[in-house]
């Protein structure tokens, strides 16, 4: 069934179709409206889900790790700060193996005290043991929601999901999308079924206890194999959920990449800016593609090198500054991923998009006249740059 | 199921349970934590009456009883606190220097 939605509520119709059995239910903007639909769904009877009010978003987290260790399904949301704000209890709901679902909203972490979109705020957590899946658009927003608990509950990965979005580009947006059945979503989440749980009285169970020095290191060595096995569930979870949906699902999405020189590399909304000027430069014979990075944690960065091995210059975008003195966090990534190969691209990194600040269809095009200059004299220049500030200097 | 009681300090990660879950109560018997002590009192018998106040009083709850009699400490789970010296009324416990029972 097609349906105009907004990605909020998208995520929130989701949710619904799942029917958790508790939700740790905390507003901030931009992902407020997912709790607020959430809570009309409960009032009006048309979930079982136990909505639980709490007063911060570090007890939304708790209450979540709680249900899911005594065996139920929980869920949340939220953006920014609130994310900060659960920090702690990431790692506790990763380190327990706790396959958690959480709707990140992607907003700008203060300060100075902003809410609009980039991806700071998840970008922050991307070490804290979750795997985070960005969606591009309202559509991706509610199919990565579906697709999180079959794959973090998986017994080869038991691990917590983020699944992220656009601030108020695509949370707010309303778009036409294609929605489910209720009936086909259940059959394809199926029930929680835990192995171990709090509630289960033939074991008493004990989660998250005191690890000394002489354990320490091999659970995590434990959880560090479940996020490398989760790679291998999120393409079955993919194949699956294209049975169902039609729609097809890798851990990137290329886009013009088959015969690419010069290639962007980036995440969520500003994907759809990207094509659109690819598609402008493939008409004006640029050899243009895009790499559109959807699942970000476990990295995909064997695959992506293979995608960008025959390009000859990429520009890596970055949507958060992670103040390393050297580039973003998915240039870092890329880079790294790239030096295993025996010949690499030119490679330069841009921070765009900070609170906010829009992209334009030409300045995707200003960063491919950059790659295809760079190609042509093997200079690149300056290799980590802002795009879109006000500056004395021409703006890169 | 993995037990506690299969689990020790060279248990190869392959073998341990997912984020330390441990699947049964009680467990902390089992596990040596007397060599974290650096003081360790002593039970002198003789001069114990019996009157039980050291017992609750034991943070780490090491004092044994049987029908109604303290026995000596477990040096297993004993951290050497020295708290069941300062509350014993007579001199049945005495404190001495370094971890090692004796």
């Amino acid at each position: 069934m097609s349906n105009r939605l907004s990605g909020n509520e998208a995520v929130a119709y989701a949710m619904k179709q799942v029917n958790p059995d508790v939700m740790g239910a905390f507003p901030i903007t931009p992902s407020t409206e997912i709790p607020e639909y959430f809570a009309d769904y409960v009032a009006n009877g048309e979930v079982d889900t136990e909505y639980v009010t709490v007063e911060s978003e570090h007890s939304s987290m708790s209450v979540c790790i709680a249900a899911q260790a005594a065996g139920a399904r929980s869920v949340s949301a939220t953006s920014s700060c609130g994310l900060a704000l659960m920090y702690e209890l990431l790692y506790v709901a990763a380190s327990c193996r706790l396959p958690i679902t959480l709707a990140c909203v992607n907003r700008a972490l203060s300060g100075p005290i902003n809410i609009n979109n980039d991806h700071s705020d998840s970008m922050g957590a991307r070490d804290a043991g979750w795997i985070q899946i960005y969606a591009e658009n309202n559509q991706e927003a509610y199919d990565n929601f579906l697709m999180a608990m079959p794959i973090g509950e998986h017994l080869s990965v038991r691990l917590p999901v983020m699944t992220c979005m656009d601030g108020f580009i695509t949370s707010h947006a309303v778009e036409n999308i294609e929605l489910l059945e209720t009936d086909a979503v259940r059959k394809f989440i199926g029930e929680y079924n835990p192995e171990n749980y709090l509630l289960k009285k033939e074991n008493p169970l004990a989660v998250g206890p005191y690890d000394v020095s002489p354990y320490y290191m091999e659970h995590k060595v434990l959880e560090a194999e479940a996020m490398k096995a989760a790679k291998a569930r999120i393409l079955e979870v993919a194949a699956e959920f294209e049975k169902i949906s039609g729609r097809s699902y890798g851990l990137f999405e290329e886009y013009g990449m088959d015969d690419a020189e010069l290639a962007l590399v980036l995440i969520g909304s500003s994907a759809g800016t990207a094509k659109a000027a690819v598609d402008k430069l493939r008409e004006n014979g640029v050899k243009a593609g895009l790499v559109k990075i959807r699942v970000f944690r476990p990295f995909p960065g064997e695959e992506l090198a293979k995608a960008l091995a025959g390009t000859r210059a990429v520009a890596v975008m970055d949507k958060s500054e992670g103040f390393s003195g050297s580039g973003g966090p998915l240039f870092a990534e890329t880079r790294s991923a790239l030096y295993d190969l025996k010949e690499r691209p030119y490679l330069i990194n841009i921070v765009y998009g900070l609170g906010g600040r829009d992209l334009k269809i030409e300045d995707i095009e200003k960063v491919f006249s950059r790659l295809a200059n760079i190609a042509v004299t093997g200079e690149t220049g300056p290799v980590y740059t802002h795009m879109g500030q006000r500056s004395k200097e021409g703006i890169a | 199921m993995i037990y506690a009681k299969d689990i020790n300090e060279h248990t190869p990660w392959q073998d341990l349970t997912p984020g330390g879950e441990i699947y049964e109560p009680g467990t902390a018997r089992a596990f040596n934590t007397g060599t974290w002590r650096t003081d360790t009192p002593v039970f002198h018998e003789e001069a114990c009456k019996h009157c039980m106040l050291c017992v609750p009083f034991c943070p780490d709850s090491a004092i044994p009883v049987m029908k109604g009699k303290r026995l000596d400490f477990d040096y297993m789970h004993c951290k050497g606190c020295g708290i069941c010296e300062n509350v014993c009324p007579f001199p049945a416990i005495t404190m001495v220097s370094g971890g090692v029972a004796r």
